[in-house]
């Protein structure tokens, strides 16, 4: 497990610590939300970012990327998840830049990769096609044309869909809709003749569209992979965004949860601090186990990533399933202990709610990742 | 070679000329090597593999030479520990002496203590019990009324123990005494003394289990030398606690599935007991249960692994050791309820034909299991240690 940061990592968390206290606080989301901010996050936020090696953090140094891996990353992440920071960060970073990282051909590397790690370059992917996860499921067809194909489908829930530059769409070349096989990734510019993108305001403020591709024409050079291959990339890079939203919900479980606390200790009903009220003293300390081990596995999986062990999917699953379930737990509490004060718009309580939901829907909730863990066991 | 790989090399000879074959099965229950005066040994190869490990000082591995153990590092006792897995070596003895009464003698007692009481711990030569909980004294310990009163040479003893684990077989008792009746936990004295001494009664109680581990333990007038008092008159509270911290670390473990029916796994037993459809387990509902099960179970896992990852590289506050107690029996209840749910009317049996040993053994598991969360201080009261430690919510 990675638990001793190196020199570099214990800086990286230190910047990020900072960077994200003071320069993307909860009150930035508030901004972006009742501004109605049409790019639904915060542009110059997100370049300093890129200039502080947050936008690199998986790239290579060779593209420009600043290489500090999934551990790093991961201590960004619960550090964004402290103040409810909107990034491109899981669109572009986590999905995006590992599917070309891991698929892309030397001229698309080159192309796509440096530009991601300026924070030039917004991603998406286009993927899920209805209200559950279920990356198999896909109806969307690719249609082989000389040396173009012609992609028509509708796609939902895509993350940074309406400010991405380019687009990653996963789209069917063969085999019926439910087949493991014969999905292809294809690279997207999004203002390709065709692609119609709707933005869809979501309950946390963040950014997500529906987009449909009517007979949209893209050359076969835009092919990310082998045709027919795409699950496989989509499995890796699915487990990084996976382990990189557990992250992220590690940091919001334990701001609400700090949050709360501090309120019992501050809330005086008939006479005394309301957590001196053992009611909510054992519910607090149940918490505050569930959370320890919410810790163990995000820091596992995340040390999976970087070890490259073969057991990524199992942790990945581990982590999402706990860190969704546990966000829920803790938020749900969190508001019940604020009392009245919890369910006004004034205290961030509810905010952090939100988004507990959207990021455990993201990418399978704890009921697709204990089926999946399941079927990973052999069971 | 590293010092500590030719340690290695030779332990594993060691081991490999000396560990008997029969040691290196999963041990029975009735095989449990409990040591002490009236020891029986139902396989006599126990007694072979006890005396080869004593006479290394390694039943104790960490404790110092003078005292009988093995005088080993750390690193050294990792290593020992690692080689008899390798080859499933069975524990050689089991002992409340080895994982409670000794850490605290090594901390708290005098010379000659040490000399007269360590050895034969190692040795598996005493058995001891612990004579801590009351009548009137469970959670609220420090209440307890067993009173020492000073008699010039020696202790005179009057009162009652209860929950007192296998009082009726033990040797020797290390127990909590009030020596002052006008303080609560300043008033509390550690004393040490023989079973064997007159007014010293031990009644087992039978479990719900159909078990008896557990006495009552009445003192009458029992005479006590004045040189078994452990550490300062009225000081005795912090040796308890320290202890219960002992005893805790020795609960918490049975959350990651030790003991009875844990040979095979869940899922394994699922599909026997329910029957399987393309590879999963047949009941959807069941089949979600027994993923919870074992995710909660890694995640208890790791956390126990990154507490000790921590604790080694000298970073993090070990606030997580605190919940251990607590997580891992009522992890161990679960386990054994969803058992039970596998197993069906098989896992109801009570003794005789028609069930196998193994769902004999699962079904008297379970009821044992539902004492994990009372026994060495309930969940309620480890729930209101992390409150008030780790939280910091006030009284």
């Amino acid at each position: 497990m990675a638990l001793v940061l190196t020199e570099e990592q214990q800086l990286l968390r230190d910047t990020a610590t900072q960077f994200f206290q003071e320069r993307v606080p909860v009150a930035n989301l508030r901004r972006l939300r009742d501004t109605k901010e049409p790019a639904g996050f915060d542009r110059g936020a997100w370049k300093e970012m890129a200039d502080l090696g947050f936008a690199g953090i998986l790239i290579s140094e060779k593209y420009g990327g600043t290489d500090f891996g999934p551990v790093g990353l991961g201590l960004v992440l619960e550090q964004a998840g402290r103040t409810l920071a909107a990034s491109p960060l899981v669109s572009t970073v986590l999905l995006c830049g590992s599917a070309v990282q891991l698929a892309g051909s030397a001229t698309q590397r080159q192309d796509i990769l440096p530009a991601i790690a300026a924070g030039e370059l917004i991603m998406a992917l286009a993927l899920e096609e209805g209200p559950h996860h279920n990356p198999t499921h896909i109806a969307t067809r690719a249609v082989a044309e000389g040396s173009s194909y012609r992609i028509s489908g509708k796609k939902t829930f895509v993350l940074d869909g309406h400010v991405a530059d380019r687009l990653i769409v996963a789209a069917r070349t063969s085999g019926k809709d439910d087949d493991k096989s014969g999905i292809t990734l294809f690279l997207v510019d999004a203002k390709t003749k065709g692609v119609s993108i709707e933005r869809t305001l979501m309950v946390d403020s963040r950014n997500a569209a529906n987009i449909s591709f009517d007979n949209v024409v893209v050359s076969a050079d835009n092919v990310l992979g082998s045709v027919d291959g795409g699950t496989d990339v989509l499995d890796q890079v699915l487990d990084i965004a996976r382990i990189g939203l557990s992250a992220e919900l590690l940091g919001l479980v334990q701001a609400v949860f700090d949050q709360t606390v501090d309120y019992l200790k501050e809330r005086k009903q008939f006479g005394v601090v309301i957590g001196s009220f053992q009611a909510l003293k054992h519910r607090a300390a149940d918490m505050f186990a569930e959370i320890e081990l919410c810790r163990s596995v995000v820091l596992d999986a995340l040390s999976a990533l970087e070890a490259r062990r073969n057991d990524v999917p199992q942790a990945a699953s581990l982590a999402k399933a706990r860190l969704s379930d546990t966000a829920r737990v803790v938020t749900n509490e969190g508001l019940q202990m604020h009392g009245g004060m919890g369910m006004t718009d004034q205290f961030d309580v509810g905010l952090y709610m939100k988004r507990a939901r959207v990021a455990a829907a993201t990418f399978g909730d704890g009921n697709f990742h204990r089926d999946r863990y399941a079927t990973l066991e052999g069971f | 070679m590293e010092p500590i790989e030719k340690f290695r090399q030779e332990t594993r000879e060691w081991l490999e000329a000396n560990c008997p074959a029969s040691m290196r099965t999963s041990m029975p229950e009735e095989e449990t090597p409990w040591g002490g005066r009236n020891a029986t040994w139902a396989n006599p190869d126990s007694k072979v593999w006890l005396d080869r490990m004593a006479s290394r000082g390694w039943t104790a591995p960490t404790w110092p030479r003078e005292y009988g153990g093995g005088g080993l590092t750390k690193e050294e006792s990792l290593v020992l520990g690692q080689e008899m897995r390798r080859i499933k070596a069975r524990q050689p003895l089991s002992s409340f002496g080895l994982w409670m009464l000794g850490p605290a003698l090594l901390e708290f007692a005098n010379e000659e203590q040490k000399r007269e009481h360590l050895p034969p711990i190692v040795r598996g030569e005493i058995r001891w019990c612990q004579g801590y909980s009351e009548p009137g004294a469970g959670s609220d310990l420090a209440g307890l009324q067993t009173k020492a009163e000073d008699k010039g040479d020696y202790y005179l003893v009057n009162g009652q123990k209860i929950w007192t684990s296998y009082a009726d077989k033990a040797d020797w008792i290390f127990c909590l005494v009030r020596t002052d009746t006008a303080k609560k936990h300043d008033g509390i004295s550690f004393l040490l003394f023989d079973m064997t001494t007159p007014g010293v009664e031990a009644r087992p109680i039978t479990m719900i289990s159909g078990a008896s581990p557990f006495c009552e333990t009445f003192f009458t007038d029992v005479k006590v030398p004045k040189k078994n008092l452990v550490g300062e008159l009225n000081k005795g509270w912090t040796i308890a606690k320290r202890l219960l911290q002992h005893e805790r670390d020795m609960i918490s473990g049975m959350g990651l599935g030790s003991g009875v029916g844990s040979s095979a796994s869940l899922e394994a037993l699922a599909k026997d007991y329910f029957g399987e459809a393309n590879g999963r387990v047949a009941s959807a509902a069941l089949r979600e249960h027994i993923a919870k099960q074992k995710m909660d179970g890694k995640a208890f896992a790791l956390t126990l692994q990154r507490t000790a990852e921590e604790a080694k590289a000298g970073i993090g506050t070990g606030a997580a050791s605190s919940i251990f107690k607590y997580y891992g029996t009522e992890l161990n209840k679960r386990r054994y309820e969803l058992l039970l749910e596998i197993l069906g009317t098989q896992g109801l049996g009570w003794e005789g034909e028609g069930f196998t040993e193994e769902e004999l053994g699962v079904t008297r598991s379970w009821l044992r299991s539902k004492g994990n969360s009372i026994e060495g201080g309930t969940s309620e009261v480890q729930l209101n240690v992390v409150a008030k430690r780790v939280l910091g919510l006030p009284d």
